[in-house]
């Protein structure tokens, strides 16, 4: 039997390793790929060219870096009020016969495929913004739109485990004291949730940055630096995405190294991420 | 030890249990996938490498052939026309796949056009246009036609749809219609002819270019100067939209890649192509 133990022990901790061991390969193969690239570009001129012909020989992914952002703010601007509201209900206000229907439900909304999604927004929304709003109907807004409902599940998820967290003396305190149950939920449980729903909300940012499958299909993918939310993006992810299936030499390391200037974002996010949920723990 | 620690200790010895049943499995299947992998690999073969154009094609052709030849096998890769001809010039493959014309030094190959695909304009089936001239939809496509109303129709802007950069149907499209006008930056850009025909059907403003063979009725193929884009036009060269497909040998094809060759060439396998939309080289179909 202890040799048993041991043999499994060791042989989980390889695996453990492996992990580690493919990501630190992924890593360097991206770097790899991607640095000669950007140095024979010109770091400035890749990152803030507004030009992407790979044919032509112009490799600038600023327009792309913006529509990633607008992409993700945007679907903040809609996800973190839904969410934030949500996770109010669900951690305080809702009768626990219900809680047993929605936890499952949120988390299923997390389990459905984005490709799913994507053709969702591609049948339903897309057809209403250009029908209702003009344009193309491709568009920041319908990508905005069901990034806000893709993230909902991270925000929803880690902020109600950051006010379930929290000492049952606060609730009490604030209630004993006088303060109503609303008056308890956003000005003494929210704000001492606060660094572990911003750090969820950050989650969820890292997550609509990352979405492609999705994005390819309802963003509409042009290169152009958007003008206004009715504009089609093409976003990093989306940009490796459409291309990678045909892209050879230069064309194929810039889309190496758009993967290294994601990589760059998503650690940022990721590092912050980590740093607000520790000050919450201590 | 309180409850909660000997609940831990349970769960992680019945994990522990269920992981020794698992490893077993998991780590013979590392050990099984490659050596099947090499096993596959030391049966013999030729390689058929090139456009991803001709590559879904080229997948059904051999898979026919190897039903019919079940002791042969044929490898079909991608990377594109010109990854696909380097590869012949340097034998790396027996047969190179191009949707493209030989140019310069290529010329000395031994080239053979297996069917030629029509590049199709489409539109909405709503849409009035039926007819544009070649140098409208050049206007078009870069950005200097913005709104329907300037070819005669509703005052709407136009959603022009084209493919990803290094396409083999937007590298036609760019040599037979734009010429050395740019697609504009602003056009969406779809990574398939479904999905831009998916755009095209749905959307009453949009234009754009798939592969002749893939227009249905959910969008309509606009007349090129007045000659309807069909499988006459293309034959008799009033249609000029096309290219071709070729395979492209060293020399003088032999052995399994002439026999795969003639295989091709042959009315069952040009009537699976015709199946699949593209116009076969070959008159009689038997």
């Amino acid at each position: 039997m202890q040799l048993k133990e041991k043999i499994v022990e060791k042989s989980l901790l390889l695996i453990a390793f492996s992990s580690i061991f493919i990501l630190a390969l992924i890593t360097f193969f991206i770097f790899e790929e991607g640095i000669p690239l950007i140095l024979k570009v010109g770091p400035k001129l890749f990152l803030l060219g507004e030009k992407w012909i790979p044919s032509k020989g112009l490799f600038g992914i600023f327009p792309m870096i913006v529509s990633s952002f607008w992409v993700t703010f945007g679907s903040l601007l809609l996800g973190i009020p839904l969410g934030l509201a949500c996770t109010i209900f669900l951690s305080e206000l809702i009768p626990p016969s219900l809680g047993t229907l929605f936890r499952p439900a949120i988390q299923l909304l997390a389990a459905i495929p984005s490709v799913i999604y994507g053709f969702w927004g591609l049948v339903v929304l897309v057809p209403l913004i250009r029908n209702h709003l003009g344009g193309p109907g491709l568009s920041i807004l319908a990508g905005s739109l069901v990034l806000s409902f893709m993230i909902l599940p991270t925000i929803i998820t880690i902020s109600e485990d950051a006010l379930k967290a929290l000492p049952p003396s606060y609730k009490a305190g604030a209630l004993a004291l006088g303060a109503t149950h609303w008056q308890t939920i956003w000005r003494v449980l929210i704000p001492a949730a606060r660094s572990g729903i911003v750090a969820s909300v950050i989650l969820g940012m890292g997550r609509a940055i990352g979405e492609t499958m999705a994005m390819i299909m309802i963003l509409g993918n042009a290169v152009k630096m958007p003008t206004s939310f009715l504009d089609s993006a093409r976003t990093l992810t989306t940009n490796i995405g459409i291309e990678m299936g045909y892209a050879s030499g230069d064309h194929r390391q810039a889309l190496f190294a758009t993967g290294i200037i994601l990589f760059f974002i998503i650690m940022a996010l990721n590092t912050l991420a980590i740093f607000l949920s520790r000050r919450r723990a201590r | 030890m309180s409850q909660e620690d000997m609940d831990n200790q349970n769960r992680i010895s019945n994990f522990k249990f269920q992981i020794s049943k698992i490893l077993p499995w998991v780590l013979a299947i590392f050990l099984v996938i490659p050596a099947s992998v090499s096993c596959q690999r030391s049966k013999a073969g030729i390689t058929v490498a090139g456009s991803t154009s001709v590559e879904p094609f080229a997948e059904l052709l051999a898979e026919e052939y190897m039903s019919r030849h079940p002791e042969s096998h044929i490898y079909v890769q991608g990377g594109g026309s010109t990854a696909g001809i380097e590869a012949a010039i340097s034998r790396a493959a027996a047969i190179g796949m191009s949707s493209r014309n030989l140019l310069g030094d290529e010329k000395k190959l031994f080239a053979v056009t297996i069917a030629k695909d029509a590049i199709a304009v489409i539109v909405h089936p709503s849409s009035p246009l039926e007819d544009l001239p070649l140098d409208k939809i050049r206007e078009i496509f870069s950005g200097k036609i913005t709104n329907w109303k300037e070819l005669g129709g509703s005052d709407h802007s136009i959603d022009i749809v084209t493919r990803e950069e290094g396409s083999g149907t937007r590298e036609s499209f760019q040599k037979f219609v734009m010429g050395k006008e740019d697609i504009s930056l602003g056009a969406l850009v779809q990574d398939s002819n479904g999905a831009v025909r998916q755009v095209i059907s749905s959307d009453p403003n949009a234009i754009g270019y798939i592969s002749l063979g893939l227009v249905n009725d959910r969008v309509k193929a606009l007349r090129i100067s007045g000659v309807q884009p069909n499988l006459t036009n293309v034959n008799n060269g009033r249609y000029t939209l096309v290219r071709p497909f070729l395979f492209v040998f060293s020399g003088e094809p032999a052995g399994e890649a002439k026999s795969f060759l003639e295989f091709v060439l042959s009315p069952p396998a040009q009537k699976l192509l015709l199946k699949e939309g593209l116009v076969p080289v070959v008159e009689k179909l038997g």
